[in-house]
């Protein structure tokens, strides 16, 4: 195996309180070798004095004392494994209705996620939020894991009405790329291993598909974007004169030579090198952090964008976002708050709460006079300067703003921009 | 692997530059806290990394229990050296001279969570207001959930209950007077990708994580390198082995394992079919089942 060459997956899991998150987490850990023996020796341990009689994986994931106290996941936790093909990184969130917020985080880095069912239940009301998530946050690809078909008989005409029920919801949502598959996570049918019971499912395993999903179209690689987070001056003799621009790749592909111009001041030039530690880069993409210099001397900084001549994103004071609430305190028209874009941060303003999104039915809910904690509503914000951006649609780096109070300065809001 | 994507080590690597450039842009008084160990030698690689041709623009703290092996501050003072960084070092020591910790007592003292107040004054002492680490998430379940940008109130504290949300890549590091942030650029990296990517840069280690000789003690399972800093109990023997160690905290309760690798690809190799984790060596962790979340609370690394 070379381990120096796989790629990279995140993926997020959603589901109900006790669809079975943690226990098919652990059960992709324990099944991909991926749990140590003192690990394992200490959930075997705490199973037996709770009184199970079988193992509990999901103790594996469950990280924190309250946590362990309550049995519930109620927080972000993160969870890596390998395999010969991917490396991969867990986002595990709660998925009652109040942690809306930290769903909305695991899925926001993520490349897929796993909308989890439990087959006795079929679809829920919480199912159509959990798959209203994923497709709000562009996941590029979703996989519906129908769990605990033990607990069905293995039935397939159990099954067969979920993914059609769920089909027909989904359809509405535009998610690119959905996978369906039948497993019981507690024994482990269909997770990494075939199942013997289910002969009528012909799909591959759950462990097969995130091994081999595509996920090298995910970034956008036609509109350059690159953020400068910072100026490198280094004010040595040998290096008078460098000035190299920080940042990391949002968008397209950058090359020395080409012409690129600077927002906001429009000025343009032309790439002299791309480099990282004194290496020379010949193409940046995203995500790849890198140090850029240019033929002219401009007087960029941070929060400056370098992109191409004829391919800008917009410039406006003036935004349109769908924001998930994050805070316990709710918000009206006309409050002060902080913007954090790129590498850019500015004072805004909430110009008008436009309506709400009922995220289990998808109803707009109109005439708003305030959004709450786990409320995903349109918002207009006026910002105190300009910001460069793409809709969320097409770049999920460049399209997406955090709202920060002014006061606490916790983060309030969570935005995709329109 | 097809055009346009870049392997994991590269998009790790990637991560956390921006993390550290994040970190230097986003607050006035940020260090580096440098243990001597691979995970913030990794980190003060992937820091010159970031800033280069410049020099790292922020200090490195090392909190000196005065148990640390002799190995660990030779590497530092020569790497320090070499980057041309400067180094703040925080003394166990004078904090217990000082009366402001107290040493413990009996054959199992440490000065583990002795730490805590000298880190914790040293922050202070030079205004510190972003003391970046090199902990990772995969080391312990309490690490599991910790952020990033992780906010600690006035007093160093760390509240798992309400930690902010971080999406994207867009890291809030504004905070009011007094508190400041622990930020952990290598907080996605497992062991695995740590040792990979050492081999991948070359980046030199101290010699305590290769294969040697050493008068060690094993008690209660772990080996412990015999040093003034240990007592013996009664009918435990100094014993000479062959070890390495996985991870470098303090001598005397830093958990060596028995190996004959004495290379990064025989480490990596052992590492592949080991089944215990790095931490499972350190008799601090074994204390209680949420010992790291417990110190972590009141400021721990
Ligand atoms: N019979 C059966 N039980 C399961 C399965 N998956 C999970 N469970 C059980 O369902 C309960 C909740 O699982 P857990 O993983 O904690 O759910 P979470 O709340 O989504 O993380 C536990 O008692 C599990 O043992 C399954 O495939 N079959
Ligand atoms: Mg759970």
């Amino acid at each position: 195996m070379d381990y120096q060459d796989i790629e990279l997956l995140r993926f997020t899991t959603a589901g109900s309180v006790d669809d079975g998150k943690s226990t098919l987490i652990g059960r992709l850990l324990y099944d991909s070798k991926s749990i140590f023996q003192d690990q394992l020796d200490a959930v075997e341990e705490s199973s037996k004095s709770k009184g199970f009689d079988y193992v509990d994986l999901s103790l594996l994931t469950d990280g924190l004392k309250s946590e362990r106290e309550q049995g519930i996941t109620i927080d972000v936790a993160y969870r890596y494994f390998a395999t010969p093909r991917r490396k991969f990184i867990i986002a595990d969130t709660p998925g009652h209705i109040q942690y809306t917020r930290n769903m909305v985080t695991g899925a926001s880095t993520a490349n897929l996620a796993i909308i989890l069912i439990d087959a006795r239940k079929g679809m829920l009301e919480q199912t159509h939020r959990h798959a209203f998530i994923a497709s709000l946050l562009r996941i590029p690809h979703a996989i519906v894991c129908v769990n605990k078909m033990d607990l069905v008989d293995y039935s397939e005409e159990v099954y067969d009405t979920i993914v059609s029920d769920f089909k027909a919801f989904s359809s509405k949502l535009g998610i690119k790329d959905i996978q369906f598959i039948p497993i019981s996570a507690l024994n482990g049918d269909n997770v990494v291993n075939r199942s013997e019971k289910m002969d009528w499912y012909q799909g591959s395993t759950l462990m097969y598909h995130l091994e081999t999903v595509h996920i090298s179209s995910d970034h956008n690689l036609v509109d350059c974007r690159f953020p400068i987070q910072s100026v490198i001056r280094p004010h040595t003799l040998e290096n008078q004169d460098y000035r190299g621009f920080a940042g990391r790749v949002d968008g397209g592909v950058f090359k020395p030579g080409d012409k690129v111009k600077s927002l906001p001041s429009g000025f343009v030039s032309t790439i002299k090198t791309i480099e990282l530690n004194g290496e020379q880069i010949t193409e940046a993409f995203a995500p790849m952090s890198v140090t850029m210099t240019l033929e002219d001397e401009i007087d960029n900084s941070r929060g400056d964008m370098i992109v191409r001549e004829n391919n800008v994103p917009e410039v406006s004071q003036d935004l349109e976002v769908l924001v998930t609430w994050m805070s316990a305190s709710p918000i009206q028209a006309r409050t002060k708050v902080v913007v954090k874009h790129t590498t850019n941060e500015t004072v805004g303003m909430v110009k008008e709460l436009k309506y709400k999104i009922d995220i289990n039915t998808l109803h707009r809910i109109e005439a708003i006079d305030k959004v709450e904690m786990n409320d995903i509503a349109r918002l207009s914000i006026r910002t105190a300067k300009p910001l460069f951006f793409d809709a969320y649609k097409k770049n999920r780096q460049t399209g997406s703003v955090i709202i920060i109070d002014e006061q606490t300065n916790e983060t309030i809001g969570a935005g995709m921009i329109i | 692997m097809s055009n346009y994507v870049i392997n994991h080590l590269k998009e790790l690597e990637s991560e956390a530059i921006f993390v550290i450039r994040e970190i230097a842009a986003q607050f006035e008084n940020p260090v580096l806290l440098f243990s001597g160990g691979k995970d913030s030698i990794l980190l003060t690689h992937l820091a010159k990394k970031a800033f280069y041709p410049a020099k790292i623009p922020f200090p490195l703290i090392h909190i000196d229990t005065g148990h640390n092996f002799p190995e660990t501050i030779a590497f530092r003072d020569e790497l320090v050296e070499k980057l041309g960084v400067k180094l703040i070092v925080g003394s166990v020591q004078e904090a217990i001279d000082k009366g402001r910790a107290k040493e413990e007592t009996g054959a199992d003292a440490s000065r583990n969570s002795l730490q805590i107040v000298s880190l914790l004054d040293t922050l202070e002492a030079y205004k510190v207001d972003a003391a970046m680490g090199g902990a990772r998430r995969d080391e312990e379940k309490a690490r599991a959930k910790e952020r990033f940008f992780s906010h600690r109130d006035e007093f160093g504290q760390w509240d798992p209950k309400n930690q902010r949300p971080e999406l994207w890549n867009l890291f809030n590091g504004r905070k009011n007077y007094g508190e400041h942030f622990r930020v952990f650029p290598i907080s996605n990296w497992t062991e695995m990708d740590v040792w990979e990517y050492i081999k991948l840069e070359n980046i030199d280690l101290p010699s305590l994580y290769f294969s040697h000789q050493r008068d060690c003690v094993v008690r209660d399972g772990v080996i412990l390198a015999n040093s003034e800093f240990i007592k013996l109990k009664e009918g435990e023997e100094v014993v000479n082995m062959t070890i390495r160690y996985r991870t470098c905290g303090d001598m005397p309760i830093t958990g060596a394992v028995e190996s004959e690798a004495d290379d990064l690809v025989k480490i990596i190799e052992e590492i592949a079919t080991t089944r215990t984790t790095e931490r499972g060596g350190r008799a601090d962790d074994k204390r209680a089942e949420t010992a790291m979340e417990d110190r972590k609370k009141q400021g721990y690394f």
